[in-house]
């Protein structure tokens, strides 16, 4: 691919207007893979409102392809952690994101998927599903509003067009070297076993500036 | 409705040998309640679902209280006279005596019947220890099932009689009471935006080591 004659995007729109489309197998892959993406018809607390706010007529995530909620893993894309993550429902959060093919992607919405929110200190919350599953786009909110979702899939689907389908930077599911399936935590007797996943989360240093 | 002391004596007249007692709420709610022993909580609470006058047909709310052990401190004043009767000072005698801690359950009875209520009653188990056995209510107000079990859940108390005693909110593995004063949460803390209090105290324990030097010195006076 590096060696095809370099085009800059002013002579590639000159020469669709003359009827001539010139693409790559990458562009054409990650244009159908982003307007494509099928959320789980999961919702966990006040936030799943929202979601549903965003799938009706007056948000309409149609406009971007994710209308078709899936109430199956198997046949969705997309897990938006839509709410409070209790300890006892995170291993059924993890278990559901095991059972989504890939390519998937997580969007943590809204405070408490992010870190747990205004119940961070509660003895039964998850700190962040991030402790679990890697997380694509973190949405802030309490709850964000629709608009704030859609952006966040936006982003998320600028994400995939960025994405290089060979080498190093090749997203998870098209490296050999990456898993697919994610340690589903058991619950202990104080906390789950264990309480977050290594491999995927660790706790953030503190950079002292001054 | 009648008085809760007026209620006490009904009950202390219709069972003989029954702990029930008035405990005051001195706060600006005053809703005092009545504390009943173990032996005769269950055929009370029937006695006040079925009494004519009182109907207490709906329990609305179940709810536990920790008591932990706690230092009480007496303070006797005795006034030191002299010759002519006058006082000279007062002797304080400060005697300090440990109040066992205990379990309580709060029951929130109305009556739908008669439009009246609340009705507070209050059980409590010996200790907070071995012996945290308390009656269970189910059998007369259906609505405590549920109630009864997020008590044995977060405090630890054991329902005599309930029917399917169970953790309700954690998982069945679980070992610990979170709602006790003594509960110890799992240490997962780990950077936090507005630390204070106790909050700031568990986080302190995962923050690196602050720098050597006279900048790192500024940077700790700010937090």
């Amino acid at each position: 691919m590096s060696d095809a004659p370099a085009i800059t995007p002013a002579e590639r729109d000159e020469l669709r207007r003359h009827g001539i489309l010139l693409t790559s197998l990458q562009e054409l892959y990650t244009w159908g893979n982003s307007n494509s993406v099928w959320p789980l018809n999961f919702g966990l607390a006040c936030c799943a409102i929202e979601m549903i706010a965003a799938s009706m007529a007056k948000f309409d995530i149609a406009r971007f392809g994710s209308e078709v909620f899936r109430p199956s893993p198997r046949q969705a894309d997309l897990l938006i952690v839509s709410g409070t993550v209790t300890k006892k429902m995170a291993p059924q959060v993890v278990r559901l994101w095991n059972q989504m093919p890939e390519p998937k992607y997580c969007i943590a919405m809204g405070a408490c998927a992010i870190s747990g929110g205004p119940f961070k200190q509660g003895y039964n919350v998850l700190k962040g599903i991030d402790r679990f599953i890697p997380v694509d786009i973190y949405i802030p909110g309490c709850p964000p509003r629709p608009e704030a979702l859609l952006h966040g899939l936006v982003e998320l689907q600028k994400k995939i067009k960025g994405f290089q389908l060979t080498g190093p930077d090749a997203p998870r599911h098209l490296r050999a070297d990456s898993q697919c399936d994610f340690p589903v935590p058991e619950f202990g007797e104080h906390d789950l076993d264990p309480p977050a996943n290594p491999e995927v989360w660790k706790a953030p240093t503190i950079v002292r500036t001054k | 409705m009648e008085t809760l002391e007026q209620l006490r004596d009904r009950l202390l007249a219709r069972f003989p040998g029954a702990e029930v007692s008035v405990v005051t709420n001195p706060g600006p709610a005053a809703q005092h309640s009545l504390l009943l022993g173990p032996a005769h909580a269950r055929a009370i609470a029937l006695f006040l679902r079925d009494d004519p006058a009182l109907k207490l047909d709906q329990c609305s709310n179940v709810t536990g209280v920790d008591w932990p052990d706690k230092q009480i401190t007496d303070t006797v004043r005795t006034p030191v006279l002299d010759a002519a009767g006058a006082t000279v000072r007062i002797l304080e005698e400060k005697t300090t005596r440990l109040r066992p801690g205990y379990l309580e359950i709060v029951y929130h009875l109305y009556s739908i019947a008669l439009r009246h209520g609340p009705v507070i009653l209050r059980l409590r188990t010996t200790n907070r220890t071995d012996q945290v056995t308390a009656p269970s209510l189910t059998p007369v107000w259906r609505a405590c099932e549920f109630q009864e079990r997020e008590v044995f859940d977060l405090f630890g108390v054991v329902f005599d009689g309930h029917p399917d005693l169970r953790r309700i909110l954690m998982w069945p593995e679980f070992k610990d009471h979170p709602m006790r004063k003594d509960y110890v949460e799992p240490d997962d803390y780990e950077w936090e935006p507005t630390p204070h209090g106790t909050v700031l105290e568990k986080a302190k324990g995962h923050y690196p080591p602050p720098a050597a030097g006279p900048a790192a010195k500024t940077e700790e006076l700010k937090n």
